[in-house]
């Protein structure tokens, strides 16, 4: 419902706005204009997509997923003392993460949610400090390499789709601070 | 730094596939599975796209997203965040196509290499919808009470946007 509310209101709004300050005229060739910009837009990122997710089935496929998540363990091993015990679930979790690294969706979500299962078993419906924080990972968005937003910078004409990646990465790292400082801080004091 | 940006994306490419070949994989044969994988991806983001950018757009045409801007321009300039980045700000814990037809629709008006351009590119590559992530997780569990799972995700949002515009301006 939430996106149904949201289309039709910023269509109204504009509408309002428009005609009230006069620009009705630009407003109505938007609509078009806009159709037209989205086709061009997503054919001229779709290239870039396909090629990428070329590069992340080679990842899947050679074990470059595996290997990562088996240098992540002993960082796991910390932040999830109770769910490191299982190791199914361990498994599930460092392929989750591992797989988040290397930004391949496909992977990471079926893992994660295998291992949001694991944790949730005896939980009674109530997450467990591990169950957040494995989630609170997932929203952070750990992925080394924005491929997409790089595909969508090149079909913008950016001079260097890639050159973001530095601030990417200390965005990334100040984010996950910040979800694992407040999950610090709010473990300890939540009912 | 500009040069191995600049040769980031065939330096993994050519890694990968090498790795790959090493422990004996298909390659090319992987290559043409994921770039089939690419095109299911297309196929699902163009629909919502096609329906987000003319809303958009007619925002944009409308002045509004201007007027917007200029409103929270005091508030986010004081944070350090380019005001054009807005609208990205409001959508991206919500939806995942919003936050897509926003940003790109802020990189075609600012340019690609703007400040607001790449502070809104590297806003939406380094967070992730919150919302729709933490309901597919919690639902697929069965979690009822989420306890601070939200709020310590919307922390880490607020610190990867304040992140994101701190580090573009730090980097140009």
């Amino acid at each position: 419902m939430f996106m149904s509310i949201l289309w039709t209101g910023l269509v109204l709004v504009s509408i309002l706005y428009g005609a009230a300050t006069g620009t009705a005229d630009a407003v109505g060739a938007a609509v078009m204009t806009g159709a037209e910009d989205a086709v061009r837009f997503v054919l001229g990122m779709g290239g870039a997509i396909c090629l990428w997710c070329g590069v992340a089935r080679v990842m899947e496929d050679c074990g470059m997923a595996a290997a990562l998540s088996a240098m992540l363990r002993p960082v796991l091993r910390r932040l999830f003392p109770s769910a490191s015990r299982d190791a199914e679930i361990m498994d599930a979790l460092s392929a989750n993460i591992g797989a988040n690294l290397l930004g391949l969706g496909n992977a990471a979500t079926p893992m994660g949610v295998r291992a949001a299962q694991g944790m949730a078993r005896h939980a009674d419906g109530k997450a467990s400090n591990e169950l957040c924080l494995l989630v609170v990972i997932n929203t952070a968005s750990i992925q080394l390499l924005p491929t997409t937003v790089a595909a969508l910078r090149s079909a913008c004409g950016a001079r260097c789709p890639f050159d973001i990646l530095p601030a990417v990465w200390l965005a990334t790292a100040v984010s996950l601070a910040s979800g694992l400082l407040a999950a610090r801080l709010f473990a300890r004091f939540w009912p | 730094m500009s040069a191995l940006a600049s040769m980031i994306a065939p330096l993994i490419l050519g890694g990968v596939c090498l790795f790959g070949l090493l422990r004996g994989t298909d390659v090319f044969a992987a290559l043409l599975r994921g770039a089939k994988d690419g095109l299911g991806v297309v196929r699902d983001i163009l629909p919502a796209l096609l329906i987000l950018f003319p809303a958009i757009a007619m925002l944009r045409a409308s002045g509004l997203l201007d007027s917007l801007a200029g409103l929270t321009a005091p508030a986010l300039t004081a944070l350090g965040i380019p005001a054009e980045t807005a609208p990205l700000l409001f959508l991206r814990p919500f939806t995942g196509s919003g936050a897509m037809a926003a940003a790109a629709d802020i990189i075609k008006n600012c340019g690609a290499d703007s400040t607001a351009g790449r502070t809104a590119a590297v806003m939406l590559g380094s967070s992730e919808t919150t919302f729709y992530v933490v309901s597919v997780y919690f639902g697929a569990a069965g979690i009822k009470k989420s306890r601070w799972a939200i709020p310590a995700a919307i922390a880490a949002d607020l610190g990867c946007f304040l992140a994101s515009a701190w580090a573009v301006r730090l980097m140009i």
